[in-house]
C-alpha cells in the first residue's frame, strides 16, 4: 500500500499575473483515494489540467509510478495510465455508450473488431466494478449519474490505473453520489488510484483515505482522514487571512422591499438549480448569500431580476407581486426601481466592444433622460457618463473609450456607477468584486455599505466569504440549491464553511 | 477570458489591417491574369483608364456603384446584429417588383418625382417582405437565416420569370419584360454634375438613384449609432447575454434588422429598372446582391467604409468592361475572382495578418521606452 | 404512353443525381465534422471547368478526372484553412470559394481556349462513355416492366453514376462502421471530446474537408465529362446550393441524402419535362414552381413545419481549446 502512483515535485504555474500553482508538492499513494479540497480559485483544477495534459507546468516534475514523465497532452496522461472524469463531461451526446466509450481507444481503421472489444471488455468492467451502463443506449437520454459512470467507463477502458474526478458530485442527486462512492471504492479496492477534487468536507470525510488542502495556489496541508476533522479542515481550507476591513455601522432594518417565496428555478438544461427558495430583504440592510460557486446562487439572482424564468414561487417588490414565469421584461423591474449588477460583466453586465457611455445606458436605453423619441441623446448620454466616471473615479476618464480597454477593476465600476446612480429601491450585486484589484474592491465596499445607509435593500451575492461577512448584516447560506442556514453578519468563518460544504443542514430544507 | 487575438492600435485596425488584406486580394487577383497570359499591370492600367479617363466611364463607374451601395449597406446592418444576410441578390430582384408596379402604375400620369418616393417605398417594402420570412423564422423557429437566405434567392429567381414570363409581359411581347416606362417612370440622370466638373457623361446611366443611396447611408448611420433602435441591435449582435440583461426584445430586433436590410437591398432595383432600362427585366440584378458582401466586409459595415469599397468594385465594373475591348482573355468575370478574392481576404482571412502587423508594432513598440503599458487585463 | 412516360422521367432522374449526390455526400463529409460548407458549387464547378480542361488537353478521361479531383481539393484546402487554421468565418469562406470559381473558370476559360468560357468540345473517348450491361435490349423486349427498367435505369449509365449510388453504403460505411467516421462524427457533436480523448480536432476536421473537396471534383467531372462533352460557362447552375438543400432535407444523414436527392433530380427532370403539360386533378403546374421545390421544401423543413433538421452541434464554430 506505501508505493507512490504519482508524485509533484516543485509544480508551478502561472497566467499572466495569476499565480495559480506555486511549487506543489504532493504524494498519491497507489490504492487509494485520495481527496484534494480547497475553494475556488484555489488552484485545484489548474493542477489537475497539468496532470492531464491540457497545461505544462512552468516548473517542476511529474512522477507516475515512480518514473518521470512528460505529459504534453491527453495522449501522454492516457499512456501513463491516468484518466479524468472531468466536471463536464466530455460526452458526445447523441452517441451511444459504447461509441463514447470505444471513442479515440478503437483499435482498428474498422470498427467491428473494436466494437466487439468493448462490448467484451465493457461488460467484464461492469461485473468487476458494479458499473452498470446499457452500452447502446443513447448517451444524453440518461440520466446524469449514468453519464458520469460513462465517463469512468472511458478511462478504465483505456487502462486507466489513477483515475482524477473533477468535482465529480456537483451534478449528481444524494443518491446517485452515494452510488458513485461504492463505485469508488470498488476501484479502490481493486487496485486502482482515485484523485478526488472537491470543496464538499462532508465528502471527503466519507471517502478519501488522504487529503491534501488547497489554499491560493498551494498545498497547505496533507492528512490521513482518520486523523482529522471536518472543522479542521475548513480552518485549513479558508485559512486565516488578512480580513478585508470594512467600516460599517448598525444596520436599522425597516420595511421589507424584496420578497422572495417558494422559488423554484430550472436552468438551460432542465436541472433545478434553485429548489423552493424564500426570504427578504428589508430597506437599510445588506443580506449576503453564501455558497460555493453552482449552488443555485447565478440562477436566484437572475430570476430575481427578471433574466431567467422561475419554474414556481414569487417575487415581490415593494409589495407588488412580479411575473416570474411569464414574458421576463428587465426593463420594466428597472423602472420599477430594482438594479441589478451581474455576477457576469463580461457577458452580462457590459458589452465589451461597446464605447464606455453606451455600456453606461444598458438597460436604460429607453430612459427619456437618454432618448428624444427614437433618438439616442448622445449630449446627455456622454455628459452623463463624464460625470458618472470622475464621481466613480473611473480611470481613464474617457466616455469615448471602449470598454474593453479598461481595467477589471474600472469595467466593474462602470457597472457599479450605472446601477447605483439610478437611485433604486433594490439592489442585486452578484460577485461585486470578482476579479477586481484591492484599490476598487475598497471603493466598491463602500458604496454598496452607502446604498445601505441610505435605507436601500441590498441584496449580495458572493461566493468570497469574506466579503459576505464584510458586508452582510444577515447571511444565507445557499447548498445545493436551497437555503441551507442563516446567521447573523457576526458568524464566524468555520462555522460558514461547514454551512457551504453541505456538512450540516437545518431550517425547512433538510 | 483573454481575446485569441492580438491588440492593434485603432487606425491598424480600422484602416491599415484592412488595407492590407485587400492589397493581398488585389496581388492574388493579378495572379490569375498572368495565368490568362496577360500583364497585371497593363490590366490595372486599362482598367484605371476606363473607370476614370473620361467622363461616360466615371458616370458608368458611379452607376454600379450605387447598386453596391445599397447592398453592401443590406449586408451590414444585418452584420451590426450578427445576422448574415446572403438574401440580398433575392431581395433586391423583388425589389424590381415595387419599382415595375408603382412605374407600370403612375408613369402615364404623373412626373417621375411623383413615382420616385412611390418607387422607393414599393422597392423597399417588397425587400422587406423578402428578408422578413428569414427574419421570423431565425428569431421564432431558429432556422439559419444564412440558408434560408440563399433558399430564398433561388425562390425569387423563379418567381420572378414566373411574373414577368406569365404576369407582367405585355401581351403579345415576346421578350419575358415590362413594357417600356414612359416619361413619369425615368429618373433623370445626373449627368449634369459631371459636367459641372468639365466631364462629358455620354450615355452613362449614371442617376438620381446615386444621391439616395448617399442619403441612405447617411441614415443606416444615423439608424445604427444615433438611435435606440441601432442600440439594442448593436448590444444583440456583440453579446445575446447583455441583451438579455437589458431587457432587448430579441425577435423583434432580428425580425425589424432582417427586414431594414432587405428593404436596402430592394432599394437597388431603382437604379437599374428606373434609372437606367426603366423596364423590368430578367436577372437585372446580376450578381450586385453578392457584391454587397465584399463592399461590407471591406467597408468594415460602416457607412463612410462602404462608399470607398462600393466605388472600387464600381471601378472593377466599369473599368472590367474596358479591359475586355484590349484583352479580349480579361472579361468581366475577372471581378468576380476579385470580388470572391476580397470575401476571402478581407472576411474570412481577416485576421491571417494580424499576428505579422501586432509583432510589427510591439517591435516598435519597444524600441520607444515611452510607450505606456497597455491597459492592464485581468 | 404514361409508362414511357415515367420511364423517361426516371431515366433522367438517373442522368441529373449523380452530382447532386456526390456533392451533397461531399457536404455531409464537411459538416459532420463541423465545418459548414456553402462551397460547394464552387467546388464542383471548379472541378468540372478543371475536367474539361485537362481531358481536353490530355485526350484522357482519366486524367480530366484526376485534375478535376486536385482543383477541387485545393478549394477545400483554402476552405479548411481559412475555418480551421485561421478560425474564420466558415460561411464567408465558403462565399469566397464560390465566386472566386465562378471568375477563375471563365476567365481562365477564355484565356486558354478563346471559345467564349467553353472548353473545347470533348471526343467520344476524352471522355466518360455509358455502359451497357448485357442483355439490356433482349431483357427490355422479353420481359415486361423489369426489362425496360433494366434497359433503360440500370444499363446505359456512366460508370460515375454507379460509383455515385455506390458512394451512399460506402459513406454511410465510412461514418458508421469505421473509426475515422465515429471521429469525424464526435468532432462535429463535441470537439473538446475528441481533443480530451487525444486525437487532433484540426487534422480531423481538414481530413474531413479534404474528402468533401476530393467529392465535389467527381461531381464537377460527371458535369463536363459526363452528362455533358466539355465545360460551359456556369454550367452547375445551383446544384451546389440543391446538394446543400438535400443535405439539410436529408437531416445530414447517408441513406436519406440519396432519397433527397433523386427527389431533387426528379424535380428538375420533371420540371423540364413537364413544361406546359397540364397534369391530371392539380392542372398545368408552372415550371418555375417546380423549379424552386427543393428550395421551398428545404425552408420549410428548416422552419420545423416537417420534421427538424438539427445541425452537427459544434457546426459553425471553430474549436478554441479552453479550460
Amino acid at each position: 500500500m506505501s508505493e507512490t502512483a504519482i508524485a509533484l515535485k516543485g509544480i508551478d504555474k502561472s497566467f499572466g499575473s495569476v499565480h495559480a500553482n506555486r511549487n506543489i508538492n504532493l504524494t498519491v499513494r497507489k490504492g487509494t483515494i485520495h481527496g484534494i479540497v480547497g475553494e475556488n480559485g484555489a488552484g485545484k483544477s489548474t493542477l489537475m489540467s497539468i496532470l492531464y495534459g491540457f497545461y505544462q507546468a512552468d516548473a517542476g516534475d511529474i512522477l507516475v509510478n515512480g518514473e518521470k514523465v512528460e505529459i504534453r497532452d491527453s495522449n501522454a496522461a492516457i499512456a501513463a495510465g491516468i484518466g479524468m472524469v472531468h466536471q463536464h463531461f466530455m460526452l458526445v451526446e447523441n452517441f451511444t455508450v459504447l461509441e463514447n466509450i470505444m471513442l479515440g481507444a478503437e483499435d482498428r481503421q474498422v470498427l467491428n473488431a473494436g466494437i466487439a472489444r468493448a462490448r467484451r471488455t465493457l461488460k467484464e468492467l461492469e461485473e468487476e466494478y458494479a458499473l452498470q451502463v446499457d452500452p447502446d443506449a443513447i448517451t444524453e437520454q440518461l440520466p446524469v449519474g449514468s453519464q458520469q459512470r460513462v465517463e469512468i467507463l472511458k478511462a478504465l477502458y483505456r487502462g486507466a490505473d489513477i483515475l482524477i474526478l473533477d468535482e465529480p458530485t456537483g451534478v449528481l442527486t444524494p443518491s446517485e453520489a452515494d452510488h458513485l462512492f461504492r463505485i469508488l471504492e470498488q476501484l479502490r479496492n481493486q487496485g486502482k488510484t482515485i484523485i478526488f477534487i472537491t470543496h464538499k468536507l462532508r465528502e471527503v470525510m466519507a471517502i478519501t483515505d488522504e487529503v491534501s488542502v488547497m489554499r491560493r495556489g498551494e498545498i497547505v496541508a496533507t492528512k490521513e482522514t482518520s486523523q482529522t476533522s471536518v472543522d479542521e479542515l475548513a480552518e485549513l481550507m479558508v485559512g486565516r487571512r488578512v480580513l478585508l476591513r470594512v467600516d460599517k455601522g448598525e444596520s436599522t432594518p425597516r420595511e421589507t422591499r424584496l420578497e422572495v417565496k417558494n422559488l423554484t428555478v430550472d436552468d438551460e438544461r432542465g436541472v433545478t438549480m434553485v429548489k423552493d427558495v424564500s426570504f427578504a430583504v428589508r430597506a437599510g440592510e445588506i443580506v449576503g448569500i453564501a455558497g460555493v460557486a453552482g449552488n443555485g446562487q447565478s440562477e436566484l439572482i437572475e430570476a430575481i431580476s427578471g433574466i431567467r424564468r422561475a419554474r414556481s414561487g414569487e417575487v415581490i417588490l415593494e409589495g407588488e407581486p412580479i411575473s416570474v414565469s411569464g414574458e421576463a421584461d428587465p426593463r420594466r423591474l428597472r423602472a420599477r426601481g430594482l438594479a441589478h449588477v451581474p455576477e457576469d460583466r463580461h457577458h452580462m453586465g457590459l458589452v465589451l466592444p461597446f464605447e464606455e457611455s453606451e455600456n453606461a445606458i444598458l438597460g436604460y436605453q429607453t430612459d427619456a433622460r437618454y432618448v428624444n423619441g427614437a433618438f439616442l441623446n448622445l449630449g446627455a448620454i456622454r455628459s452623463d457618463a463624464g460625470e458618472k466616471m470622475e464621481r466613480y473615479d473611473i480611470r481613464p476618464p474617457d466616455p469615448r473609450l471602449k470598454t474593453a480597454n479598461f481595467s477589471g477593476g474600472n469595467q466593474q465600476k462602470i457597472v457599479l456607477a450605472r446601477e447605483i446612480e439610478r437611485d433604486p429601491e433594490v439592489l442585486i450585486f452578484g460577485q461585486p468584486t470578482r476579479g477586481v484589484d484591492v484599490g476598487a474592491i475598497e471603493f466598491i465596499h463602500k458604496r454598496i455599505i452607502e446604498m445601505r445607509d441610505a435605507g436601500k435593500a441590498v441584496l449580495v451575492v458572493s461566493v468570497e466569504l469574506d466579503e459576505i461577512r464584510g458586508l452582510s448584516d444577515r447571511i444565507l447560506v445557499m447548498f445545493d440549491g436551497r437555503i441551507v442556514g442563516e446567521r447573523d453578519g457576526e458568524a464566524g468563518e468555520n462555522e460558514l464553511g461547514l454551512l457551504m460544504a453541505g456538512v450540516e443542514e437545518e431550517g425547512t430544507a433538510a | 477570458m483573454s481575446t485569441p487575438y492580438a491588440k492593434l492600435p485603432a487606425w491598424a485596425e480600422y484602416v491599415l489591417l484592412p488595407f492590407v488584406n485587400v492589397v493581398v486580394a488585389f496581388l492574388v487577383a493579378g495572379l490569375v491574369v498572368l495565368l490568362a497570359g496577360d500583364s497585371p499591370l497593363h490590366a490595372f492600367q486599362l482598367m484605371i483608364e476606363g473607370a476614370f479617363g473620361y467622363g461616360e466611364g466615371i458616370g458608368y463607374t458611379l452607376y454600379y456603384a450605387t447598386n453596391f451601395i445599397f447592398t453592401g449597406l443590406a449586408v451590414a446592418v444585418a452584420f451590426h446584429c450578427s445576422l448574415f444576410n446572403i438574401g440580398g441578390e433575392g431581395q433586391a430582384y423583388v425589389g424590381g417588383i415595387g419599382v415595375a408596379i408603382a412605374a407600370l402604375w403612375l408613369d402615364r400620369f404623373v412626373p417621375w418625382w411623383v413615382t420616385f418616393p412611390v418607387a422607393i417605398a414599393l422597392s423597399a417594402g417588397f425587400g422587406a417582405l423578402w428578408a422578413f420570412i428569414p427574419g421570423y423564422l431565425q428569431a421564432k423557429r431558429g432556422s439559419h437565416v444564412v440558408i434560408t437566405t440563399i433558399m430564398f434567392n433561388f425562390i425569387a429567381s423563379s418567381l420572378m420569370v414566373y411574373l414577368l414570363v406569365h404576369v407582367l409581359k405585355p401581351v403579345g411581347a415576346m421578350a419575358p419584360q415590362t413594357r417600356t416606362f414612359a416619361e413619369g417612370g425615368q429618373l433623370p440622370t445626373l449627368g449634369w454634375l459631371l459636367k459641372l466638373f468639365g466631364l462629358n457623361p455620354g450615355i452613362a446611366p449614371f442617376n438620381i438613384t446615386f444621391l439616395l443611396a448617399l442619403v441612405m447611408c447617411f441614415l443606416v448611420w444615423v439608424l445604427v449609432w444615433r438611435t435606440r433602435f441601432g442600440y439594442e441591435l448593436r448590444t444583440l449582435g456583440f453579446s445575446r447575454g447583455a441583451a438579455r440583461y437589458a431587457g432587448i426584445n430579441e425577435a423583434k430586433i432580428i425580425i425589424l434588422t432582417m427586414m431594414i436590410s432587405g428593404a436596402l437591398a430592394g432599394m437597388m432595383a431603382l437604379n437599374n429598372v428606373m434609372g437606367d432600362q426603366f423596364r423590368l427585366q430578367l436577372d437585372f440584378v446580376n450578381g450586385a446582391g453578392f457584391v454587397g458582401i465584399a463592399v461590407a466586409l471591406m467597408g468594415r459595415s460602416h457607412p463612410l467604409g462602404i462608399i470607398p469599397a462600393a466605388i472600387l468594385f464600381g471601378v472593377l465594373y466599369q473599368g472590367g468592361a474596358e479591359i475586355s475591348f484590349d484583352m479580349p482573355e480579361i472579361s468581366r468575370d475577372m471581378i468576380v475572382i476579385i470580388q470572391g478574392l476580397v470575401i476571402l481576404f478581407a472576411g474570412a482571412l481577416e485576421n491571417m495578418f494580424r499576428p505579422a502587423l501586432a509583432s510589427a508594432f510591439g517591435r516598435i513598440g519597444r524600441s520607444r521606452r515611452d510607450v505606456a503599458a497597455p491597459a492592464a487585463g485581468e | 404512353m404514361v409508362w414511357q412516360t415515367i420511364l423517361d422521367l426516371l431515366e433522367s432522374t438517373v442522368r441529373v443525381s449523380p452530382p447532386l449526390i456526390f456533392a451533397a455526400l461531399a457536404g455531409l463529409f464537411s459538416e459532420r465534422s463541423g465545418i459548414f460548407d456553402i462551397g460547394l458549387e464552387g467546388k464542383m464547378l471548379a472541378g468540372a471547368f478543371a475536367a474539361g480542361a485537362a481531358a481536353s488537353v490530355s485526350h484522357s478521361a482519366l486524367i480530366g478526372l484526376l485534375v478535376a479531383i486536385v482543383v477541387s481539393l485545393l478549394l477545400a484546402l483554402v476552405h479548411a484553412f481559412a475555418s480551421i487554421t485561421q478560425r474564420g468565418n466558415q460561411i464567408v469562406s465558403g462565399v469566397a470559394i464560390n465566386f472566386i470559381a465562378a471568375g477563375a473558370t471563365v476567365i481562365l476559360g477564355q484565356a486558354w481556349f478563346d471559345q467564349g468560357g467553353r472548353t473545347p468540345q470533348l471526343a467520344a473517348g476524352e471522355r466518360f462513355t455509358t455502359v451497357d450491361l448485357p442483355y439490356a435490349q433482349w431483357a427490355s423486349n422479353h420481359i415486361p416492366v423489369l426489362g425496360p427498367i433494366y434497359e433503360h435505369l440500370i444499363s446505359g449509365q456512366f460508370w460515375l453514376t454507379y460509383l455515385a449510388f455506390a458512394m451512399v453504403p460506402f459513406t454511410w460505411w465510412v461514418l458508421y462502421r469505421t473509426r475515422f467516421g465515429l471521429r469525424l462524427r464526435a468532432v462535429g457533436e463535441n470537439p473538446a471530446a475528441v481533443d480530451t480523448a487525444g486525437i487532433s480536432v484540426t487534422w480531423l476536421r481538414y481530413r474531413a474537408v479534404m474528402c468533401d473537396g476530393i467529392l465535389c471534383g467527381i461531381a464537377g467531372a460527371y458535369l463536363s465529362m459526363a452528362m455533358a462533352a466539355g465545360f460551359t460557362k456556369g454550367m452547375t447552375a445551383g446544384r451546389g446550393y440543391i446538394a446543400l438543400a438535400a443535405l439539410i432535407f436529408a437531416k445530414w444523414r447517408p441513406v436519406p441524402v440519396l432519397f433527397a436527392c433523386l427527389l431533387f433530380g426528379f424535380l428538375d427532370a420533371f420540371g423540364i419535362r413537364m413544361q406546359g403539360v397540364p397534369l391530371p386533378i392539380i392542372g398545368q403546374v408552372p415550371g418555375q414552381f417546380v423549379q424552386a421545390l427543393p428550395y421551398i421544401l428545404t425552408v420549410v423543413l428548416l422552419a420545423g413545419f416537417i420534421g427538424r433538421a438539427i445541425p452537427p452541434r459544434a457546426g459553425g464554430k471553430p474549436y478554441v481549446k479552453e479550460r
